[in-house]
């Protein structure tokens, strides 16, 4: 015998305000199967959970529908509370009144009432078809990846190291540091980067947990949350780092320049390099489009010079296998290219306008002028030189809509560092806001503009050459005026954009990014760290833009999530996924092609209806990977594939409640 | 190649370089254009800046014309351009002033019809085909190509990119000029202002003089009568008013394409510049 | 400017601030006022207010100040601002919607917005008779009406001897259309 008990929740004022929650309850009281219909004031409370338990023990409750918020909030609350009171915790229906009726209908009080009435209709008429649920449990291999070798991979990897943990640590470019290790100084402490950096850096390829695949990317993932299977191409580097010592002969004698990516085309390295002095590991690789040895058969010195015969010509890409249970994304950024998006400022064309990070890279002793600010047209000392701000961020036309967060800060820093090391400059700054909410921010802005920052509130319109300087054309919207600055040089801060094929790694790894192309956490406020599939953990810009503080702190947040996984010996699943019912299954597969976690394989089974050993084709669903989206399940045509507390029993049966009552209404008028 | 040809009313005043030019021109390199029977004023500036109806009215009767000449548009005049321009994709995408305009013009336009600057339809011919006709290379010419607003903005209908457009400046090289990378292609002249508020509009014209001249060229190129006529026929006053001394010539595209194919000064009405033209003619030669 | 009471004024001007959006199109709190249209407009300098305080001053319902204004004639319609704006708001068409509720409210016009009004009034009026343009006509209409019978004689002269003025206008067959076209107009706005 089904008897459900309905709880309707006031929310406080939050739904009582604007539905008539007694109403509501009263109503439920006579809808099939209701035993039991009352309403309350805060549901979730202990004493309101206390309330549901006696209740279901008194009126003998096997099925629990609850009137409340969102069940992404209280969902798992309740559930709890009738498995307290012996029931199973999938016998519970959630009707989310709150978010659905009492706040987008704030203003039809009357409508949101009957909206809520109807819901629960609904709701009363599925929970009647609800069976019990069991959840699963899987091992978990004890080993991380750590996609991306910035701070933000750096601290994750180092955390979980730290816990005890082996993690393996894969890095696109030839050496870990991302970012941070271009930096100069960093606000709003001006510590040199590097400083700060590189130890961390060098604990990373001392840790004995840790191993470090640098110069190689992650090409495909299969597998669940505790058991991925990962495969990775290491590219080839022409150098065997069990021979090299790093000594450097190879480099210092290699006859070919190239523009060197780390110093963002201002500087050269050689065809055979490390990145910079403190790379790491320190130990080079060979650039094979620009080796001459590789290209055209010739040269060969640096093979010849290197004291362990380290350097091997015939190197190719090798394809690694690893296991691991967990994988963390720390992926990064890059800079939104604006020379392809703002003609007004020149397309590139002017050598004296360049990026934020040149100009760190400019002031960066180590860098390619050895720390001093020059124009790139003439390498003159520059006097007055203007800062722009907003470049592709909060400019929805030509670039991105959202703000990149670190350029109001860092352009304090970049204007700071004009004023200290250039004697008699000038700095101007174009902003719309300056936002600096973090500690010390609004301070270390305010030191910049008492050092004599002119901060001038407008957008550039244009930069226009003039003789061999720059006319910046502006406004300072204070003033209600144009203004025009005759700049040496001009310095952009653009944009934070994910970095370039993020949205592939997005694919192969098996979870989605946002709408411009950043990593989407599961929950923006309550789970920022994870993605939305299970045993992905993200750190960092990765995610949106960050600064360097909030970037650490996501890397030892994803480090955290990652150990409390592997601390367990097994883990529960999830039991609301899909399941197939081989009988009805043709095997035409359709539901593998809609299926976004790759959960649906194919299987054979022997086929009985013929009365001989055939076989036919059916879909199987894998546990560990189905995350319940109910995709399949909508898009199988011999109706085989059944969602796990969705069937389509349940759904039908509250869609026909609903309809019934609407033909009844229809009717008596 | 066959257009419905919209002149534009200075098509024999103030712009008929212009008409003249781009008529021969077009006839030599085997672009027909017909002349639309009835047509009349878009609008011009101060037809939208009246009111947004009259704007779109002015144009779209003329659309309605071209529609029945089974035909697509070209306009020579960048003004004309622009508003039939805006005026047809205004009368495409939105239903309610298509019916509201063509009940005020009492000739039905349906949006059949394309409109193209004839910039982009000499350009359509490709650097082969007009490489093929060249007799005369420009090949002393330094020139400022000089697009002004008008077929550059708003984006809806531009021909090209409104901070550094091409598509004239390859006609030029393609023609045998040089032309000079320079930052005022697409400043605005002032344009309309002329008559009512001379002192802005020679301001604006002397600051693109002023940078033509610092680009070290010897002529302007343009594709729009407001501009031509600005540039051309003011240049006497503002050399008085600001102390300058520029003498350079402005011609339109067709001119020059014109004189590079092989027609004769004469045929493209090069005499009634100014600015005497010349000198710069003498140049090519 | 003496303090503007916002209470109020945004309130009493609601219909105002929406109206501007529609018929412009353009969805005048998008603008953020960035400035980047002020700092490109060719003729700010000769405004009475900024590009961007127009903008601003629909955004907060000062109707009065906007219509009155001369920035709103001046506006050479370059659509520079419109092609910059980060917010894809496109302030050359709220520029070209302000001028006609400028001139359906009947505000009184002066300096250099007024000859600017008065040229297109004589401008659209040969259109209206002729068709298309006749620039003598329109020429010494303007001069009649600002009084300054000479003004561009020189030009005119020099416009003369290249050929390039007519005399008489030139019609299109069927001219008398425009004039309907406008009457018809006229009609309708004055409905709404
Ligand atoms: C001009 C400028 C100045 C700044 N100054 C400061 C400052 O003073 N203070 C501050 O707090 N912040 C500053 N920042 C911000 C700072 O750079 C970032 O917060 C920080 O670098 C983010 O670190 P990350 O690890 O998330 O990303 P990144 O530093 O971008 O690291 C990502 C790493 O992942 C690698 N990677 C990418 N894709 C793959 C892949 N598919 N496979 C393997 N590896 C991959 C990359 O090669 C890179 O090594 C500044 C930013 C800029 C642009
Ligand atoms: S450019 Fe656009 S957003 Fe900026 S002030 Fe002007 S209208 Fe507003
Ligand atoms: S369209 Fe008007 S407001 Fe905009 S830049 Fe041009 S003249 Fe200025």
């Amino acid at each position: 015998m089904i008897r459900v008990g309905v709880f309707v929740c006031w929310c406080g004022s939050n739904i009582g305000g604007i539905v008539d929650v007694p109403r509501v309850a009263k109503e439920a009281a006579r809808f099939p199967y209701v035993a039991h219909s009352m309403d309350y004031k805060y549901t979730c409370s202990e004493p309101g959970q206390k309330m549901i338990i006696e209740a279901i023990k008194k009126y003998k409750l096997n099925r629990v529908v609850i009137a409340s918020c969102s069940p992404r909030l209280h969902e798992p609350t309740f559930r709890k509370t009738i498995a307290r009171a012996g029931l199973n915790p999938y016998l519970l229906e959630m009707v989310n009144i709150r978010e659905q009726c009492s706040w987008v209908h704030a203003k039809e009080p009357d409508q949101a009432t009957a909206k809520a009435i109807d819901l629960v209709r609904m709701a009363v008429a599925k929970a009647i078809h609800l069976k019990p649920l069991y959840e699963g449990s899987i091992p978990v291999t004890k080993k991380a990846l750590v996609i991306g070798g910035g701070i933000a991979g750096i601290q994750a990897a180092l955390d979980i190291a730290d816990a005890g943990y082996r993690v393996i640590l894969v890095e696109r470019e030839p050496t870990i540091g991302g970012k941070m290790v271009m930096l100069d100084k960093t606000f709003p402490t001006l510590d040199c980067s590097a400083c700060i950096s590189t130890p961390k850096m060098v604990a990373v390829a001392q840790h004995p947990n840790i191993e470090l695949l640098t110069y190689a990317e992650v090409t495909g993932v299969t597998g669940f949350i505790g058991n991925f299977s990962v495969t990775v191409r290491q590219k080839a580097r022409y150098v065997d780092h069990s021979k090299c010592t790093g000594c450097g002969t190879c480099w210092g004698k290699c006859p070919q320049k190239v523009p060197s990516e780390f110093d963002l085309n201002m500087g050269t390295r050689k065809a055979i390099y490390i990145p910079f002095p403190q790379a790491v590991p320190n130990k080079p690789c060979i650039d094979a489009a620009s080796c001459r040895r590789i290209t055209e058969q010739k040269c060969g010195v640096c093979a010849k010079v290197c004291p362990v015969g380290a350097i091997n010509y015939e190197d190719r890409d090798k394809i690694l296998q690893l296991e691991v249970g967990a994988i963390v994304i720390a992926t990064g950024y890059d800079l939104f290219d604006w020379t392809t998006a703002y003609g007004e400022y020149g397309y590139g064309k002017f050598p004296d306008v360049i990026t934020g990070l040149q100009f760190e890279r400019m002031v960066n002793a180590s860098g390619p002028t050895g720390g001093k600010i020059v124009r790139p047209s003439d390498g003159k000392e520059p006097k007055n030189v203007v800062f722009i701000k907003c470049v592709g961020s909060r400019d929805e036309a030509k670039g991105k809509a959202y703000c990149s967060r670190v350029c109001c800060l860092y352009t304090a820093k970049h204007a700071h560092q004009v004023l200290e090391k250039i004697p008699g400059s000038q700095a101007f700054v174009f902003y719309m806001d300056v936002r600096a909410p973090g500690k010390a921010y609004e301070e270390f802005y305010q030191r910049t503009v008492d050092e004599g920052a002119r901060y001038i509130r407008g957008r550039v319109s244009k930069i226009c050459r003039q003789g061999d300087k720059l006319l910046v054309k502006g406004a300072d919207t204070l003033l209600g005026t144009q203004v025009e600055i005759e700049a040496d040089l001009v310095v952009l801060a653009t944009a934070m954009i994910p970095s370039r094929n993020s949205r592939q790694l997005a694919q192969v790894v098996g979870f989605s990014t946002d709408k411009d192309g950043f990593f989407q956490e599961a929950h923006p406020k309550l789970r920022p760290v994870e993605a939305g599939t299970a045993g992905i953990f993200l750190a960092g810009s990765c995610q949106g833009p960050k600064d360097i503080p909030d970037t650490v702190a996501q890397g030892g947040a994803a480090a955290v999530k990652v150990c409390a996984l592997f601390a367990k010996q097994e883990i529960a699943t999830d039991p609301m996924i899909a399941e197939v019912n081989e009988a009805l299954c043709t095997g035409c597969l359709n539901c593998r092609e809609v299926c976004p976690y790759k959960a649906i394989k194919r299987k054979t089974i022997p086929d009985k209806a013929r009365g001989q050993a055939a076989e036919r084709t059916v879909a199987r669903v894998n546990s560990s990977l189905c995350q319940g989206c109910g995709c399949c399940a909508s898009s199988c045509r011999s109706g085989a594939i059944n969602l796990n507390g969705f069937t389509d029993e349940q759904i039908m049966s509250a869609v026909k409640a609903s309809l019934q009552h609407q033909r009844l209404l229809t009717n008596r008028q | 190649m066959k257009y419905a040809y919209f002149p534009g009313c200075c098509d024999h005043t103030s712009a008929k370089e212009y008409d003249i030019s781009t008529r021969a021109v077009c006839k030599n390199l085997g672009i027909e254009l017909i002349d639309i029977p009835d047509w009349s004023c878009c609008g011009s500036t101060p037809g939208h800046s009246t009111s947004h109806l009259l704007g779109v009215a002015l144009s779209a009767r003329n659309l309605a014309l071209v529609e029945e000449m089974g035909l697509d548009c070209t306009a020579s005049c960048a003004a004309c351009y622009q508003r039939l321009a805006l005026a047809n994709m205004e009368m495409k995408n939105d239903m309610k002033l298509c019916e509201k305009i063509n009940c005020i013009t009492g000739k039905p336009y349906h949006g059949g019809v394309k409109v193209k600057s004839i910039v982009e339809v000499v350009a359509e011919l490709g650097p082969e085909q007009i490489t093929a006709r060249v007799l005369k290379p420009l090949e002393n010419l330094k020139m400022a190509v000089y697009y002004g607003c008008l077929m550059v903005r708003p984006k809806e209908i531009q021909v090209d990119d409104p901070e550094n457009p091409q598509i004239i400046d390859k006609l030029m090289r393609t023609v045998g000029g040089e032309v000079v990378d320079w930052s005022y292609k697409t400043e605005c002249c002032g344009g309309g202002l002329a008559i009512s508020n001379e002192d802005i509009v020679l301001r604006l014209t002397n600051k693109i003089l002023k940078e033509a001249v610092d680009a070290g060229v010897n002529c302007i190129v343009t594709a729009c009568p407001l501009c031509h006529f600005n540039l051309d026929m003011r240049q006497k006053k503002i050399n008085k008013i600001f102390g300058t001394n520029y003498h350079l010539p402005v011609f339109y595209f067709t001119q020059l394409i014109g004189l590079a194919t092989g027609l004769k000064p004469g045929e493209l009405s090069l005499e009634t510049h100014f600015v005497d033209t010349r000198e710069v003619i003498k140049l090519i030669a | 400017m003496p303090a503007i009471n916002l209470t109020s004024n945004v309130k009493d001007n609601l219909d105002f601030i929406m109206h501007v959006s529609k018929e412009s199109g353009q969805p005048v709190q998008h603008c953020y006022q960035c400035g980047k249209c002020t700092a490109g407009c060719p003729v700010a300098f000769a405004m009475d207010y900024p590009p961007n305080r127009i903008i601003r001053m629909v955004q907060l319902g000062l109707k009065e100040h906007v219509l009155k204004s001369q920035a709103i004639w001046l506006c050479a319609y370059c659509s520079t601002c419109t092609s910059r704006c980060p917010r894809n708001v496109n302030l050359a068409r709220v520029m070209d919607c302000l001028r006609g509720m400028a001139r359906r409210e009947g505000i009184q016009l002066e300096g250099r917005a007024k000859k600017i009004a008065l040229f297109y009034d004589c401008f659209l009026d040969t259109v209206k008779r002729n068709g298309k343009l006749y620039e003598l006509g329109m020429m010494l209409n303007y001069n009649l009406k600002t009084g300054h019978f000479f003004k561009d004689a020189g030009t005119g002269l020099a416009m003369f001897t290249k050929g390039k003025i007519k005399l008489i206008p030139t019609k299109n067959e069927n001219y008398k259309d425009l004039a309907q076209i406008f009457e018809r107009i006229e009609e309708m706005e004055e409905k709404c």
